[in-house]
């Protein structure tokens, strides 16, 4: 999960210079030398892959462990946050986030998918997989949102909406069309940010948004590669090529007028600037909102309106 | 063979003349209770089978003809869209898929609109052809239920969907995946005109069909039997690792479940969307003395005096006060429409 296969040569090279620097205190200053001359390598090594890399390398980088995750974001971009828990209907739904915060300065409504960071995180938030009681939290929230005026940041990281019998039970097509509408409706600005991966509908139920960004690595997709492989190629294996035919990097989504602009990351990926990866989406968040203040609930409504419907025409 | 199939069957076929996909005299089975079923007999029977009474598929244009009244619509042509925007190849292009589908169906995607009366009312119907591509949603029929809206809206009438879909249309990627938020603004469009938005829910309705428009109707009315969910069958069984119940996402499932409000037969769909519009877009403020309640269950007027019945159920001729549209007179819904507009 946390190593790339594409990675290998630089994993290895890091590892020398990791070893180096355990020996360098009993060694000469030559290995000082070695390891800069190593560690310019490295650079150089990660700059000449993450500039090329194929889509399929894109969806691995994108689904990394060690990304940050909405709960980094929050722990790093937001004061005062307060989780709100519960769709006041059947349950609390630990896969998708949300609550109120304060971003610099501004309250906001911020909520996303959280994937956990080891077995046991992964397990209690579902791996991301959202329940119908968690896009109805969502709705709940973006309509408390509409309610005192304020803004909305929605994180979005997750493979699709939970696929079980439960969810099923519960009503997850209704809940994922309501949450959508609700986003289409809400008269105060709401800001996406496609921070991983954006899983088909499970995605857009949070991210029909007035502006919606993507970071540098992730992928944004109608349906995951390897489910699009197994029914049109009729084989998972051919999930890299599927990759590729989905068109589903964020460099392809800004070329299709899909998203509104690309947030870059650091390099290597943001698994290896965790810091500056959370930094980069704030600012452009807070660039958003402060281009966006003061609003006119109306308006924005049918601004967002316009931009959905003018997407895919000629 | 090659040879045989290619060259001498076709030659033959063209001397003979063109043949029809079933002939006339065809018996098939029920995909449900496997009884004999003869062709005439079951396209008379709109698909539905007499033994079991099995909703089978059926073609668009029959969905169309036995939803307007007397079968009379105006077809709507489909907008034009940018053709295979993602240039997308998998074993096959999706440009010869579509091509294929388009020589198959002749039709432009997997959408059909009609406008006529439903009950007497305007209505808008935009159903989908299973036929094309699975019924899948792209950016065709993404611009065809915007159409479908405006259309309705320019017309003050109903709009009605009728999916039957397996999903969004992978080939085009992403620009499918909007499909989901664009149809949505389409139905509200007409939603907050005070127009009513109905859902007809057709097997299949699944994935990101049936977590968009499919589920924001004002009134959500299935066939029987239908298999109505977001994700598949085999998807959840192999996540829960468990084998689902046979009427798992069935549509008598989904109305335990509440999430449809009625199971309506094939042959009352025009029936029972009549009556509905009647009661959405013919709304009354004020009582009528001339209106009883229904036989048996006594009569009493507004005043609170008892009136006899005058042998007619319901009130068909009551005066309209409020009629969502001033510009033409509606029929009242036992009158025989006029010729469809347009």
């Amino acid at each position: 999960m946390s190593q790339l296969d594409f990675e290998k040569p630089i994993l290895e090279l890091e590892g020398k210079i990791a070893e180096l620097k355990n020996v360098q205190s009993d060694q000469s200053l030559n290995i000082g030398e070695e390891v800069s001359r190593m560690q310019s390598k490295v650079s150089r090594l990660l700059s000449q892959t993450y500039a090329k890399l194929t889509p399929a390398q894109k969806v691995q980088v994108a689904r990394h462990g060690n990304r940050p995750h909405f709960l980094d974001y929050t722990k790093a971009m937001i004061t005062d946050f307060t989780p709100l828990a519960g769709d006041r209907n059947f349950a609390q739904d630990h896969a998708l986030i949300g609550g109120l915060g304060r971003f610099m300065g501004r309250s906001v409504v911020i909520m996303g998918q959280e994937r956990g960071h080891d077995t046991a995180t992964r397990i209690k938030h579902n791996f991301g997989m959202t329940r119908p009681e968690g896009y109805r939290k969502a709705q709940r929230l973006m309509q408390m949102a509409d309610q005192f005026q304020i803004p909305i940041i929605t994180l979005v990281d997750t493979a699709g909406a939970y696929p079980g019998k439960d969810a099923e039970e519960r009503g997850q097509a209704e809940a994922i069309a309501k949450s959508i509408e609700t986003c289409l409706n809400v008269r105060v600005p709401i800001i996406s940010v496609v921070i991983g991966e954006g899983g088909s509908g499970g995605a857009i139920a949070i991210a029909t948004a007035d502006r919606v960004y993507m970071l540098e690595h992730a992928i944004y997709s109608v349906i995951s590669p390897e489910g699009c492989a197994s029914i049109l190629w009729r084989s998972a294996e051919f999930a890299g090529d599927a990759a590729a035919a989905l068109k589903l990097t964020a460099q392809d989504l800004y070329e299709l007028k899909l998203i509104d602009a690309i947030i870059p990351e650091p390099l290597g990926g943001a698994h290896r600037g965790r810091d500056e990866a959370v930094a980069s989406v704030a600012r452009q968040i807070d660039k958003a909102l402060t281009q966006m203040t003061p609003w006119r609930g109306d308006d924005l409504k049918l601004s967002r309106r316009k931009k959905f419907l003018a997407m895919g025409r000629a | 063979m090659n040879w045989l199939s290619n060259f001498i069957r076709p030659r033959i076929r063209s001397i003979v003349g063109e043949q029809k996909d079933v002939p006339d005299n065809l018996w098939q089975k029920c995909d449900a209770c496997e009884g004999m079923l003869f062709h005439k007999e079951l396209k008379a029977n709109l698909n539905v089978c007499y033994h079991c009474g099995h909703h089978m598929g059926i073609h668009v244009k029959q969905r169309l003809e036995i939803l307007f009244d007397d079968g009379r619509y105006d077809k709507i042509p489909l907008p034009a869209v940018p053709v295979d925007p993602l240039k997308f190849k998998d074993k096959k292009r999706y440009a010869d898929r579509l091509k294929e589908s388009q020589a198959k169906t002749k039709e432009n995607d997997a959408l059909m609109i009609g406008r006529g009366k439903i009950g007497g009312q305007m209505a808008v119907v935009a159903a989908f052809d299973f036929s094309f591509m699975g019924g899948s949603m792209g950016t065709g029929v993404g611009e065809g239920l915007v159409k479908a809206a405006e259309t309705a809206i320019k017309d003050h009438a109903a709009l009605i969907v009728v999916p039957a879909s397996g999903g969004a249309r992978m080939q085009e990627g992403a620009l499918s995946l909007m499909q989901m938020p664009r149809t949505i603004i389409a139905v509200d469009m007409v939603k907050e005109q005070g127009l009513p938005y109905i859902v007809l829910l057709t097997n299949p309705t699944t994935g990101g069909v049936s977590a968009s428009f499919a589920m924001v109707g004002d009134i959500h009315i299935s066939e029987p039997g239908a298999m109505i969910g977001f994700a598949g069958r085999r998807v959840i069984e192999e996540t829960v690792r468990e084998t689902l119940p046979k009427e798992f996402q069935t549509a008598e499932y989904l109305l335990d479940h509440g999430m449809v409000d009625m199971v309506v037969k094939r042959a009352d769909l025009n029936a029972t969307i009549g009556k509905i519009l009647g009661l959405l877009m013919m709304r009354q403020t004020s009582g009528d003395p001339k209106n009883t309640l229904p036989d048996g269950a006594g009569g009493l007027s507004a005043g609170g005096k008892m009136v006899t019945s005058p042998g007619r159920s319901g009130g068909t001729r009551a005066e309209i006060k409020t009629n969502v549209k001033p510009r033409e007179p509606a029929n009242p819904p036992h009158e025989k429409p006029r010729r469809a507009a347009g």
